[in-house]
């Protein structure tokens, strides 16, 4: 009797989470399939309607050489979502990989500790730009960067994770009955670990789509030539003083969207996964 | 004492951070596939021979092995000599200084700013929690925490200097005005909007913090208590809540010089303002070496010294700290 009412009011709370997770990703996946039908009609050329303010047929308005903008800010969003997915997947792995690192003996745990102490004392973007420039820039110049500076929250977490697993009674117990340290690791520590890594990985993406839109814009990432949101908004700068207000608002504003969508989304899953941390 | 001893290591702990971040930027700089003798040569390119390259090489030091270009450089960090830029045809201390001292304004107001509103605005959400005005103020703060910076500043340059033309729309003074002439209220016009910009931007983490912590105040029994003696809600707010509170804030403000140096690049890139981070920009984006390495070793020393501030204020600020410590 006493007990049920708890039961319900948990079941509603996880169904209240698991559509709110449903509903934004159906929203990214209609962005991606506008984005995939809409195709390359943004690099279309059409000098007669530039710079031409929003209206009905372009809604977004057109840039300097006609080209549709708002076309080319979904696809300047699938750009961003396909580095912002690659570049916090390896920063999830990179953060992983420091965090067992730090478990295995003081030193190590030293030089991550130290490691965490350089990332965290240059201002980020200088790393950022530095990253980027030992690796000449370009499109694996920016994953690389993001996946390099953005590990030290993760690894935090992890690392307070796996020392308190790593000292549980149930692992002992498993290695005393003659299993292997492979298999403790894949049956035990690894499932331990997979819902914190994803919604790590989903706290880091917003993060990672903000970075590489802030390096392209100041000309670190992406080249000129392709439609990244960075870039446009670049572009945009030289046309603001005459007036032409929509090259700056709209992808910004995409871009916008698109980073609170996935705060949203990491936090339902935050929320989902890994309960006892957003429980009041 | 063990104040001293506190002090002692964490100013070690800082040599080594520099240490380590002046061999790992070196090793980053050397590992990048942009040539400097190219760079250098820019558009000149062409007119040079191949003997006249290795000779830059061989001037510049390019042929002698990593680590010992790695201890030259160092010996010479250590000499306060930072090289020359090449970019601005100048040393790079004096670019620097000169650069830092245009930004250094820009910082100070947007960090006073970002400090003052943030705090005021988590104090008020946190003593009326749940009420319309916490809720815009927490609406506020989560939606700037995902916005991009730079986005921000062209919405604001939009508005002000287009529109409005209440602002000017770039630089630190009037084009084609020497700078010695500019008088400091039309330099305080062209600084208003990108310091409003940033203070605005770096609002989002000290109000939540505070918001939380004044909450806590509130929630607490020496809160009801006071409530029980007759104080009334705003009393106990600014007497009690806002003392709480101010700790974190002030650590928050120290802490987060980082991000505020991150967001003053961005910043400055659209407004066009001659400072640090613009020629932080041009420098990696022209390969101006010497000048990218020494900005990361100023800028980390910045960033680092204000994290140490940030750790040391606790204990220096806070009585019960103080008083364990003795």
């Amino acid at each position: 009797m006493a007990i049920t009412p708890i039961e319900t009011r948990i079941d509603t709370r996880r169904l209240g989470l698991l559509t709110r997770l449903g509903v934004l990703l159906a929203v990214v996946a209609l962005a991606w399939l506008a984005a995939l039908w809409l195709g390359a009609s943004g690099d279309r050329v059409d000098f007669a309607a530039r710079l031409s303010p929003p209206d009905a047929h372009h809604w977004f308005g057109t840039d300097v050489m006609g080209r549709d903008l708002l076309a080319r800010t979904l696809e300047g969003l699938g750009l961003s979502l396909r580095i912002g997915l690659l570049a916090a997947a390896l920063g999830t792995l990179v953060a992983l990989g420091l965090a067992v690192v730090s478990t295995l003996n003081r030193m190590a745990d030293i030089g991550v500790g130290l490691l965490t102490d350089m990332t965290l004392g240059l201002p980020h973007l200088v790393l950022l730009m530095l990253v980027a420039f030992a690796l000449g820039g370009g499109p694996q110049g920016v994953v690389l960067a993001i996946a390099l500076t953005h590990w030290p929250r993760l690894t935090r977490v992890l690392r307070a994770e796996l020392l308190q697993l790593l000292n549980a009674d149930y692992l002992r117990v498993s290695r005393r009955f003659g299993k292997s340290r492979g298999f403790v690791i894949r049956t035990h520590v690894l499932p331990h670990l997979a819902p914190q890594c994803l919604v790590g990985f989903l706290l880091m993406f917003p993060h990672a789509i903000l970075h590489e839109a802030a390096l392209t814009f100041l000309g670190f990432g992406l080249s000129p030539g392709q439609p990244a949101l960075g870039v446009m908004l670049a572009e945009s700068l030289r046309y603001l003083s005459a007036g032409h207000w929509w090259l700056g608002v709209f992808p910004g504003a995409a871009l916008l969207a698109m980073v609170l969508t996935f705060d949203r989304l990491g936090s339902a899953a935050r929320g989902l996964f890994v309960p006892r941390e957003t429980m009041p | 004492m063990r104040v001293m001893a506190w002090w002692v290591q964490h100013l070690l702990r800082l040599a080594v951070v520099i240490v380590a971040v002046a061999i790992v930027a070196f090793g980053l700089i050397a590992a990048s596939p942009i040539d400097p003798v190219d760079a250098y040569l820019g558009d000149r390119i062409a007119q040079v021979g191949p003997e006249q390259r290795a000779l830059i090489a061989q001037r510049w030091g390019f042929d002698e092995p990593l680590a010992l270009q790695l201890g030259t450089w160092l010996g010479n960090l250590a000499q306060g000599e930072l090289g020359w830029s090449h970019i601005h045809d100048a040393p790079v201390s004096e670019v620097i200084a000169s650069r830092f001292h245009a930004s250094s304004m820009l910082l100070l107001l947007a960090w006073l700013g970002s400090t003052l509103l943030g705090f005021l605005l988590g104090v008020v959400g946190g003593a009326c929690e749940g009420s319309w005005l916490d809720r815009a103020i927490r609406l506020y703060c989560y939606t700037l925490a995902s916005t991009p910076t730079f986005w921000v500043a062209i919405l604001a340059l939009l508005v002000f200097s287009v529109r409005l033309g209440w602002t000017p729309v770039c630089c630190a003074s009037p084009p084609g005005v020497v700078q010695s002439e500019v008088d400091w209220l039309t330099r305080l016009h062209h600084l208003a909007l990108p310091a409003l910009t940033l203070s605005l931007l770096g609002v989002a983490q000290i109000a939540l913090h505070t918001r939380e912590r004044m909450r806590q105040v509130m929630r607490s029994e020496f809160a009801l208590y006071a409530r029980a003696q007759g104080a009334t809600r705003r009393d106990i707010a600014w007497r009690h809540g806002a003392r709480h509170a101010c700790l974190p804030a002030l650590t928050l403000a120290f802490a987060s010089l980082g991000e505020l140096f991150g967001g003053s690049i961005l910043v400055e890139q659209v407004f066009a303002y001659p400072g640090l981070g613009q020629a932080t920009v041009e420098a990696g984006l022209r390969s101006d070496v010497p000048l990218l390495l020494a900005i990361a070793m100023f800028t980390t020393l910045f960033v680092s010294v204000g994290n140490l501030i940030a750790d040391g204020l606790y204990r220096w600020v806070d009585p019960r700290l103080r008083e364990a410590a003795r």
